[in-house]
């Protein structure tokens, strides 16, 4: 029984995600095309398995979404700081740096949400990934404290993170 | 009255909008570093827009010809503006157009750097 649901849907909340997607293109909700989005979202999950074969498994729904609304507050408030800094700091004075993180997660999905996390936030880009996964290269604006930067990131994005991907 | 309030609400978030998209602008154009010009437009651009897509919800709502397909465009936004930032930071690396990053400490080296033998940089 399982593996009949784990083969028809190899991943449940993209099927959810897709339906929901179609449904907010078409700007109205019809049965015919709720109906038409569930088609969609367990066909396209099925047909491309194939390129996404390990499925997260311990994924809790509700503390992403608490992650998300602190995440949109966070890219309120830093995004003020960067036009702050955009506006009255001259280059000369600008202190870019590269940043090394560390990283204690090890599933591809959780570390691709945490660079996102790190580009969205106003201030960080994340630029690059090591060879074998271990650590996190990522550029600051402008700081004074780049370890401070980096301790933030750790303990506010990074521990909730490995809550949510367990 | 609604209608007064909603609209002054659509003014109000097509000025700041429009007032964080001209601060990104500003920085793409004063930054000299390709690496800091990074920064400006695809940070300051998302809440632009956001603000932008906001001003004309709240006017498709009063006009009672509501509309949500700027909550998905804010979504591909959020989803897909990060992937162009990570070309853009490993292309600079690529081109040697910024400072050279630190070596990673666990690992022997950043993958964008990780070439195949015999292979020129």
């Amino acid at each position: 029984m399982t593996r009949a649901y784990r083969w028809l849907l190899p991943h449940p909340l993209l099927t959810l995600i897709l339906a929901v997607v179609w449904v907010l293109l078409q700007n109205d909700i019809t049965a015919g095309m709720v109906v038409f989005g569930i088609i969609l979202g367990v066909v396209i999950p099925w047909m491309t398995s194939v390129w996404w074969p390990d499925t997260p498994k311990g994924f809790r729904l509700g503390k992403m979404v608490s992650y998300s609304l602190m995440v949109m507050w966070d890219i309120m408030v830093a995004n003020v700081q960067v036009a702050w800094i955009v506006i009255s700091v001259p280059n000369a004075k600008l202190k870019p740096a590269w940043i090394v993180i560390p990283l204690e997660l090890r599933q591809p999905e959780a570390i691709t949400v945490l660079a996102g996390t790190i580009t969205l936030t106003p201030g960080t880009v994340s630029a690059d990934l090591s060879d074998e996964g271990h650590s996190l290269l990522v550029h600051v604006l402008h700081t004074d404290d780049p370890d401070g930067v980096r301790d933030e990131i750790k303990t506010r994005y990074e521990r909730r993170l490995l809550e949510i991907f367990v | 009255m609604i209608d007064i309030i909603a609209t002054y609400a659509a003014a109000l978030s097509l000025l700041v909008g429009s007032g964080f998209v001209l601060v990104g602008a500003i920085g793409l154009l004063k930054f000299n570093d390709s690496m800091t010009r990074l920064h400006a437009p695809t940070k300051v651009g998302t809440v632009g827009i956001g603000m932008l897509l906001l001003g004309s919800m709240i006017d498709t709502f009063i006009s009672g010809d509501t509309s949500i397909h700027e909550l998905l465009i804010m979504a591909f936004l959020f989803v897909t503006a990060p992937i162009s930032a990570h070309f853009i930071a490993k292309v600079n690396i690529h081109r040697r157009a910024c400072d050279t990053p630190p070596a990673p400490p666990r690992d022997s080296t950043w993958s964008t750097l990780d070439s195949p033998e015999g292979e020129s940089q």
